[in-house]
């Protein structure tokens, strides 16, 4: 009988440990399809982060590495220095990138870092228990933002996507999503183009995953899906950003 | 090797790149900006790469990054720089990953002053970072010295996966002194099959870590921690004795505070009063025997440590040599420096005290 589907040998086979219904389980079997279908398993070295995510590198069978938190943006810069034909990633959530990490995914930007981010924005803080992120939405309650995020007092949450993509090393920007099937197919399209770019020595390329948090966000995992289409698209709009010349 | 006339700074930098130190991540600050500087220019020369970082905490991640990925590596900084490090520090010890990192200690508390200090004791002995770990921290006296530990730090780091600091006051950094490189013995080194560098036909991949989730593992992880940290108190301590024979009073200092003692020594001796000193070169592991065995000298009065802070060596000192001698202080801070004169007259009133 003809294999229609199978596993990556990206992953391993590790059990994780994320919440049912999270999205986080689709992005890393994105990025390591990608990863497998480019060739790219035996070079790659990835970095996990702090928060969500942090087990990671339990979860990818390529060589890891596990960052303070923030800071995998400059871990990942020390190892592609080291290694510079090697594919390194960096998988961050929004706390991480966006909040403590954000001067080291600018600068990394800033000097065309030849690796790949993947920035799965959720609007929450998961690991630690559904705090305010950087990304929360205007009015989304969190447990530190019991009323819902007021922009009076939290300010704006920030696009991340759309302030990189005015760096002009930062080669490939791209924001995704994955609450549905068509999306999760133009996600992969977008993640497996970023590592591409990395081979070919473009520059710096990231893709914004918009991923869902249901347990933090007191909902079933399918209202979860709705309630990213509703209201998390309309802020922070599915496109492309930035494509180098070489790869349109 | 003819002796050259090198900037420490300068020096220390040429000392790493002849150890084999092919990466440098940093952020300026003063009075260390020689090292940066100096690597900037040379370690694109020997195939290597420096980089200035955005800040000193990205600074030392890429170093984590690095050393993680098998490389020979280095940061520098001074007072307030190496406290942001801190945290990358730890996780570098916890992970358990070799890298040289150089303090040119200046004053503080804050922004404190830019003259030479050694007020970053505590933080570099006792684990200025969070949870339990230790470090090795190597104190050079002079230029020459500081050339000798730097080429050896990046082994003893590679011997036990574990961060090596070389702290010199600013003084050690911004002086000139004759030096002659002069190749130090390489050690025996394990190979370095835990790196990320790409499976690259491996089986199982590495993962540079310091998360243990489970309390029970990560209690193991500091017993073997801790294992190592035991090995490295037997094999790694350095110190200096000095005069010791017959000595009334035993001067602790370390640094170039050392060097002033020895002055002061000189000039005790004149005045028929017999001084020796006991200058530890590894400030962790700390040379208690060596204290110790002072303190059962009949003739040892009294210890006195001199050092330019408002005392901090001087606890591993009261503790090493567990109160059966009077140990005292003496310090400068914030970038003043102890002079040969008023550590005489401290060491004669001590002594006229002892009598």
């Amino acid at each position: 009988m003809a294999i229609v589907f199978q596993k990556t040998k990206g992953l391993t086979e590790k059990q994780t440990h994320y919440c049912p219904g999270c999205t986080h389980g689709i992005i890393h079997r994105l990025v390591a399809e990608s990863l497998e279908e480019l060739g790219l398993l035996d070079k790659a070295i990835g970095v996990a982060p702090v928060g969500c995510s942090v087990f990671a590198y339990d979860y990818f069978s390529c060589d890891m590495q596990e960052a303070s938190h923030g800071r995998a943006p400059a871990c990942a810069t020390g190892i592609k220095r080291v290694h510079p034909d090697s594919a390194v990633f960096t998988y961050q959530g929004d706390g991480d990138l966006a909040s403590i990490g954000a001067a080291e995914i600018v600068h990394a930007a800033m000097r065309g870092e030849k690796f790949t981010t993947i920035f799965v924005n959720n609007a929450i803080y998961g690991m630690t228990g559904g705090q305010m992120a950087p990304t929360t939405l205007i009015g989304q309650k969190a447990t530190t933002a019991p009323l819902g995020r007021d922009e009076n007092h939290a300010g704006m949450p920030l696009r991340v996507s759309e302030m990189l993509a005015t760096i002009p090393k930062a080669v490939f920007v791209e924001r995704v999503s994955v609450h549905d099937v068509p999306n999760i197919m133009k996600a992969k399209k977008a993640i497996k183009k970023a590592f591409e770019i990395q081979m070919k020595g473009l520059g710096f390329g990231i893709v914004e995953v918009l991923s869902t948090c249901s347990t933090n966000w007191g909902k079933t995992p399918v209202e979860a899906l709705k309630w990213l289409k509703e209201n998390m698209i309309p802020y922070y709009p599915i496109q492309n950003f930035r494509n180098p010349e070489e790869v349109k | 090797m003819a002796k050259e006339l090198w900037k420490g700074n300068e020096a220390i930098a040429e000392a790493a790149i002849k150890a084999g130190c092919k990466y440098f991540f940093g952020y300026p600050i003063t009075p260390q900006n020689e090292i940066p500087e100096y690597m900037a220019l040379k370690l694109p020369q020997e195939g290597g790469c420096f980089l200035q970082a955005e800040s000193e905490v990205a600074a030392i991640n890429m170093v984590y990054g690095a050393a993680g990925a098998g490389a020979r590596v280095m940061t520098s900084s001074s007072s307030p720089g190496i406290s942001l490090k801190q945290e990358g520090i730890s996780y570098i010890a916890g992970a358990e990953l070799p890298c040289v990192i150089v303090n040119i200690v200046r004053g503080g508390p804050g922004l404190g002053s830019i003259q030479p200090a050694q007020s970053d004791y505590f933080q570099a002995t006792k684990g200025g970072g969070h949870g339990d770990y230790r470090m090795i921290v190597l104190a050079p006296a002079s230029v020459q010295e500081a050339v000798d530990l730097v080429q050896e730090a990046f082994d003893i780091a590679d011997q036990y996966r574990n961060p090596v600091m070389v702290m010199g006051d600013g003084m050690i950094g911004q002086m000139m002194e004759p030096v002659e490189f002069v190749e130090i013995p390489k050690r025996q080194l394990p190979e370095k099959d835990w790196a990320t560098t790409g499976l690259r036909g491996r089986k199982e991949h590495n993962v540079i870590n310091s998360l243990y989730i489970e309390a029970s593992q990560c209690d193991k992880h500091n017993e073997d921690l801790f294992a190592k940290y035991a090995k490295m108190e037997e094999t790694e301590i350095r110190c200096e004795e000095y005069n010791l024979e017959g000595a009334e009073i035993v001067f602790a200092a370390y640094g170039t505070v050392a060097r002033i003692v020895k002055n002061a020594i000189k000039s005790l001796e004149k005045e028929g009063i017999k001084a020796g000193l006991i200058r530890p070169i590894t400030l962790w592991p700390f040379p208690k025997a060596n204290f110790l065995k002072a303190a059962d000298m009949p003739n040892v009065k009294a210890f006195l440590s001199v050092e330019m802070s408002m005392g901090q060596m001087v606890e591993d000192v009261e503790l090493s040599v567990k109160g059966k001698k009077p140990v005292y202080f003496y310090g400068k801070a914030g970038g003043a420096i102890p002079t040969p004169k008023a550590i005489v007259e401290e060491a004669k009133k001590i002594l006229g005290g002892a009598k």
